[in-house]
């Protein structure tokens, strides 16, 4: 590019995530981008030798931002995630080092609960397992596929009612259902009912949609203990982190009846889902897609560069992570 | 009531079958080898034909049974029952609205969002392995897109309100404009011109039989995706299916098809396409409701009392 790449500011890529792969060429027009994954150099020579005056990193969802990468990055002021998630970043250290932290807020929130809805539509319908049936010939056979099972009246609880919560409280009461949440902090100003620990949400329900951030908490929050109060009828949507729930005790439950399905996004060990749910035609399995869609990404690139010029301009940024 | 004769057409529902048995002389006409044989044997004893969106009453069958009182459908749609030979004979007819309106309107929804978002595509793809390949590539988003209901019945109605949810702009097209907020358009065509997505939600009659041909199919275009939960008859199918294969539309969720449960082999390899078999009111408490109210209306007319849900 010549002497007009040395004049952009000067961006380290960490990933990279699928919105840069998506925008690369846009993003290389307004930004001098280090590329850490095409060097064969391991990543601390890599930053110690190119990114010591580094000021601004654009991370993915998934990659772990610990202590000891940031320790390679001394000169880091900002860190924009791609995600709205915030469990790959060490914000502690980001705290301690001044280092602001951008995400994707709210962006995302329809698209998401978009695919929840979509998701428990399908397990209590049946409609992958509906649209195999019929794409294998079997129809003209087996003139009497199974019936599902109706979602208007069914009790719907929502893990954290955040952003997501609320959409999917928003849509799923439109058809119906009756919608109760544990969050770690009850929302005043919701008509929903809250219940204080999840166990008793899940005894008080037909379905768990599960919509919190990961941290220490959440972590395996939805255990063995929570499937059975949720009972042999009961249906779990999961598109928050995939380690939220013991997957585990998730195929057990599965497998022993102990619950009736599940629609999952995301997985323990993406991309790959415990083995055991593929046998399965009660569950419907998504590889990670409730952020990807055309518009989340082109939405997400005007508000990453958004965040990087404000940063540059020493302007307030559009989308930083709140102090809790 | 045991000695009334009771017709069942086809197979539809084990509990209503059951019930049927208990409470009537049943006759299954699906066993019987040689049909017309049956009926002029036992033509004397039949009172009343259950039927459904497979095999109803057709002016056939109802010639063929001259002690017909009633015909109870297990649909709410009744393009199998010939309704003005019944008005001419003095014949009963009931339906089931109302019970399934929800699940209907439930899995059009679900449709569209399976087909936007690629949701049973995703599934195959975690399934064969090639998640560990790479990410599935992006997909479409459903909030917001632009709806038109072809007919706003009670089923097009429930889906508006489902699709409000998700902050998708409502328009119709209907035999008569409606009381309501959301955007009329007096044709198809137009209706289809201004919309993301088509559903069809209106009743089958000769009217309405190919409403969705090559001109609509045209209107929606290669990104528009069309929902069928009404009839197969609604849609010009081998034009649909030549839009779908040629990429001349962007993608369709199809419940219902001409001539069930034969569906267009072209289809089955497109991932912008989810079939299901017929499943609207598929759902354990749909059917047992709508059981309950076919067995409702026969032993209401047979003990001389109102119908419950009378279409003729």
């Amino acid at each position: 590019m010549g002497s007009g790449a040395e004049q952009l500011p000067e961006i380290i890529v960490l990933g990279p995530p699928a919105v840069f792969e998506i925008y690369d060429e846009q993003f290389s027009s307004r930004f001098r981008i280090l590329r850490p994954w095409e060097s064969e150099e391991p990543l601390p020579h890599f930053l110690a030798s190119r990114a010591h005056t580094t000021l601004a990193a654009l991370c993915s969802g998934g990659y772990p931002l610990s202590a000891a990468v940031l320790a390679n990055l001394p000169s880091l002021r900002l860190v924009v995630t791609t995600s709205a998630g915030l469990d790959h970043i060490d914000l502690t250290e980001c705290r301690r080092r001044g280092i602001a932290v951008a995400y994707a807020g709210n962006f995302f929130s329809a698209d998401v609960a978009d695919l929840a809805v979509g998701l428990l539509v399908d397990v209590l319908r049946k409609m992958t397992a509906g649209n195999r049936f019929v794409k294998n010939g079997l129809w003209p056979h087996k003139p009497h596929f199974p019936l599902g099972f109706k979602l208007g009246g069914k009790r719907v609880g929502i893990v954290g009612l955040g952003s997501i919560g609320l959409e999917v409280a928003k849509r799923l009461e439109a058809f119906g259902c009756a919608i109760s949440y544990h969050s770690r902090k009850e929302k005043p100003f919701v008509s929903y009912t809250s219940y204080p620990d999840i166990h008793e949400l899940a005894s008080n329900c037909d379905v768990l949609v599960l919509c919190c951030s990961l941290t220490e908490q959440t972590h395996q929050m939805v255990n063995r203990e929570v499937m059975l109060a949720l009972g042999k009828d009961g249906v779990i949507v999961n598109i928050s982190r995939g380690a939220v729930i013991d997957e585990k005790e998730l195929v057990s439950c599965l497998l022993q009846g102990e619950i009736a399905g599940a629609g999952l996004d995301v997985f323990e060990h993406e991309p790959r889902p415990s083995p055991e749910l593929y046998q399965l035609d009660n569950v419907v399995l998504s590889p990670h897609t409730a952020v990807l869609t055309e518009e989340s990404m082109e939405g997400l690139y005007q508000l990453i560069c958004g965040n990087l010029d404000a940063f540059f301009t020493d302007k307030p940024l559009l989308s930083q992570v709140p102090d809790e | 009531m045991d000695a009334i004769g009771v017709l069942m057409v086809c197979p539809m529902n084990n509990y209503l079958e059951q019930e049927l048995d208990k409470r009537f002389k049943l006759f299954r006409y699906w066993t019987q080898p040689k049909q017309s044989e049956f009926l002029a044997q036992q033509a004397e004893s039949i009172r009343a034909v259950v039927g459904n969106a497979t095999a109803g009453a057709n002016a056939d069958l109802i010639d063929a049974l001259p002690k017909l009182e009633i015909v109870s459908c297990f649909s709410v749609g009744l393009d199998k029952v010939d309704l003005t030979r019944c008005k001419e004979k003095g014949v009963r007819v009931t339906n089931t609205p109302d019970v399934l309106t929800d699940d209907v309107a439930d899995l059009a929804i679900g449709l569209m969002l399976a087909v936007l978002r690629r949701i049973c595509a995703c599934d195959k793809y975690v399934r064969s392995g090639a998640w560990k390949l790479g990410d599935f590539k992006l997909t479409t988003k459903f909030s917001g897109k632009r709806i038109g209901i072809i007919g706003l019945g009670r089923i097009g109605l429930a889906i508006a309100q489902r699709a409000e949810a998700f902050d998708c702009p409502i328009s119709y097209h209907s035999r008569s404009k409606k009381a309501t907020n959301y955007t009329y358009y007096g044709s198809v065509v137009e209706l289809a011109s201004n919309s993301d997505i088509l559903v069809i939600a209106c009743a089958l009659t000769p009217e309405t039989t190919h409403i969705v041909n090559r001109e609509v199919i045209d209107a929606l275009g290669p990104k528009g995706v069309l929902i069928n939960i009404g009839r197969g008859p609604h849609v010009d199918e081998a034009e649909l299916v030549a839009a779908l294969v040629e990429g001349r539309l962007g993608g369709a969720g199809l419940d219902v098809f001409e001539k069930e449960p034969e569906v267009p082999e072209q289809l089955f390899g497109l991932e912008n396409v989810v079939l299901l078999p017929h499943v609207g009111s598929g759902t354990e408490e749909t059917r047992i409701a709508m059981a309950d109210l076919v067995l409702g209306n026969l032993e209401a007319h047979f003990s001389s009392k109102p119908l419950l849900t009378p279409v003729v």
